[in-house]
């Protein structure tokens, strides 16, 4: 039972103590509110934060966000820092979807303009953007080419006509993580990788043209070039496709030898680790900038194909359309970071599995466009539900590293959703409320409706008043594509 | 179990248990969980055959191993397997062959991308029969 585990810290935090299981070297936090934990907390989940506090080296706690549910180690929705100068990277704090994240494109069209041809742009996006299983992609890059693109990410996408500067400037990261090395990353991550490039995927991935429907800070939507209720906008969701899966299955399994190695006591297998100033360590780091890169240049030429379609749809340029990129954030990543810990200025690794980045107004990371309101942060909802952007504040900061979620965490198992729903009873149910699906599978999107999923938001609200993000912007699906 | 396999309730992701007589036979299962996860196995023809060599450290990683090596050459080369034989099976090492045939859209219909096979909730059990139980990322 849950109250007889955790210890309240205020209405939308609580706290495992050290003492619920022997080993743990920091408290979990959990962001929840009390009906949440009543109604949607799985055992599993206390279980995986407090393994989590294992790690050696880490400060602080071992948190979870409000959209949290059980992975494989780390539970989904994680956040944990440890000390790079003696503290351990765990590839499993970062996820097999290496920079799954989520890109979000402003436009200068309304609801009302788009809704009588939101039938063709869903067909079109669908026919443009590549997705599904078994599928092709439109690009075909030599195997040198692919060590350029993990190196340079976002930056490879703009030099080949795939997106601009500004898209490259709009992105966490600047879109491309520095120390990447593709000799880190093996032959066969490089063979799924090679095919796949400029692709959504499937599962949880889509693309979804929206509409605002709510703003709640005025001054934070103007800086992202969001000005009215009615508003559309663009989001991409996907990753890092085989070749992340490919660099994360491959060092779960090195790491796995390297705890042994280097003595480290771990209650789950899946938490394997590597000091970060061990070989292992070094070069899991390296291989996931290269996945993290290859994924913002992915989502590139995804955003770059979104924009000729809308071209050609609404045959007007890209100037006249306003087709500008807000920002670009990564939920599933590990950044070294410099953060305050006991009072002092540490370098600490953050994982952030299911987690996004939040860094407040002022902070050198945040882009100018940006600095006075607060790093924005994109936080999509199932399919159904609609997605938020926030900005980042100085309390997450604070209290979580700099961290907020990252969406809606799943509820039900995708068995059980799909026992309980049909694909084309879902996709039924979304044209009744005027949004347009365009999927590969059906039973794929049985498995994504929205029932399957915590409320986005309730999850959302809880981040607002916990104060480690900030609402600015609601948005509603008009059309989706999905793999 | 009838075909040697189930699937197991997952909120995020699709677990599988394969049993059998040895554990030899546990693991043939398990490769066929896996692509009965990804399609209909009566649709997958022997048209092909691919000869797989996994080592690692003890039983647990070598299924993890060995189902990865699965999807490495189902997203690499798109092959579809209904059939394996596994050859040696020692603490370390696995050798098999695995019969299938590449991806057609036209006639196999794909239901969900497996990411990876994962060491969460990882058994590996041996007794009289042998019982694996591997959940994958999707």
């Amino acid at each position: 039972m849950w109250k007889d585990i955790l210890n309240r810290i205020d209405d939308y935090c609580w706290e495992i103590p050290p003492t619920y299981k022997d080993g743990m070297r920091v408290p979990g936090r959990i962001f929840a509110t009390e009906t949440m934990l009543e109604h949607s907390f799985e055992e599993q989940v206390f279980q995986q934060v407090a393994n989590v506090a294992f790690l050696p080296g880490i400060v602080g706690y071992s948190m979870a966000m409000p959209d949290v549910h059980w992975g494989y180690g780390f539970p989904i929705g994680g956040v944990a820092a440890t000390r790079v100068r003696d503290g351990v990277v765990s590839p499993g704090g970062v996820g097999f979807d290496i920079n799954c994240g989520v890109r979000l494109l402003r436009t200068n069209l309304t609801a009302q303009e788009v809704n009588p041809k939101i039938e063709s742009l869903t067909a079109e996006l669908y026919a443009s953007v590549p997705s599904g299983l078994g599928s092709g992609g439109r690009l075909r890059v030599s195997e040198k080419e692919l060590d350029r693109v993990m190196v340079k990410g976002g930056l490879w996408a703009a030099e080949q006509g795939y997106g601009n500067e500004a898209d490259v400037e709009a992105t966490e990261e600047s879109g491309r993580i520095k120390g990447a090395d593709p000799d880190k990353v093996s032959r066969k991550a490089r063979q799924r990788g090679l095919p796949q490039l400029g692709t959504l995927g499937s599962g949880n991935h889509f693309l979804e043209v929206e509409h605002v429907t709510e703003i709640y800070d005025d001054d934070a939507a103007r800086a992202m070039g969001i000005e009215q209720v009615g508003q559309v906008l663009v989001l991409v969701h996907c990753g890092s496709r085989g070749l992340g899966h490919q660099v994360c299955t491959d060092y779960v399994a090195t790491l796995g030898n390297a705890v042994k190695k280097y003595g480290i006591n771990l209650p789950d297998r899946q938490l394997a680790c590597a000091p970060i100033q061990s070989p292992e360590g070094q070069s899991y780091l390296a291989a996931m900038a290269c996945a993290a890169n290859y994924a913002w240049a992915n989502r590139q030429c995804i955003v770059h194909w979104v924009r000729e379609s809308m071209i050609k749809l609404f045959g007007k340029s890209q100037r006249e359309l306003g087709l500008e990129q807000v920002y670009d954030v990564a939920h599933n990543i590990a950044k070294i970071e410099r953060h305050d810990v006991d009072g002092k200025k540490q370098d600490v690794c953050v994982h952030r599995k299911g987690a996004t980045r939040a860094f407040p107004a002022g902070n050198p990371e945040v882009p100018a466009a940006y600095r006075q309101v607060g790093q924005p942060v994109l936080i999509p909802g199932d399919m159904g539900r609609g997605s938020y952007v926030a900005v980042g504040t100085e309390s997450a900061m604070e209290r979580t590293f700099g961290s907020t979620c990252h969406g809606a965490g799943r509820m039900q198992s995708r068995s059980a959703a799909k026992r309980s729903l049909r694909g084309a009873d879902v996709a039924h149910a979304l044209a009744a409320r005027g949004i347009v699906v365009r999927a590969g599978s059906m039973s794929g999107l049985a498995e994504e409706a929205s029932e399957a999923y915590k409320d986005v938001d309730m999850v959302v609200e809880v981040t607002h008043q916990a104060g480690i993000s900030r609402k600015v912007v609601r948005a509603m699906p008009m059309g989706v594509v999905k793999g | 179990m009838g075909k040697g396999f189930h699937t197991l309730d997952h909120t995020a992701d699709i677990g599988i248990v394969a049993c059998g007589e040895s554990l030899a036979e546990a693991f043939s299962n398990a490769g066929r969980a896996l692509f009965s996860v990804i399609t209909d196995l009566e649709s997958i023809r022997e048209k092909e055959q691919r000869d797989i060599e996994v080592t690692a450290s003890d039983h647990e990683s070598l299924l993890v191993g060995w189902l990865n090596e699965l999807v490495y050459l189902f997203d690499v080369e798109g092959m579809l397997f209904r059939r394996f034989e596994i050859g040696d099976l020692g603490t370390d090492r696995l050798t098999a062959t695995a019969y299938g045939e590449p991806f057609e859209p036209s006639r196999h219909q794909l239901k969900v991308g497996v990411k990876a096979a994962t060491y969460h909730m990882l058994q590996v059990e041996t007794n009289e029969r042998s019982r694996v139980q591997v959940l994958f990322d999707i």
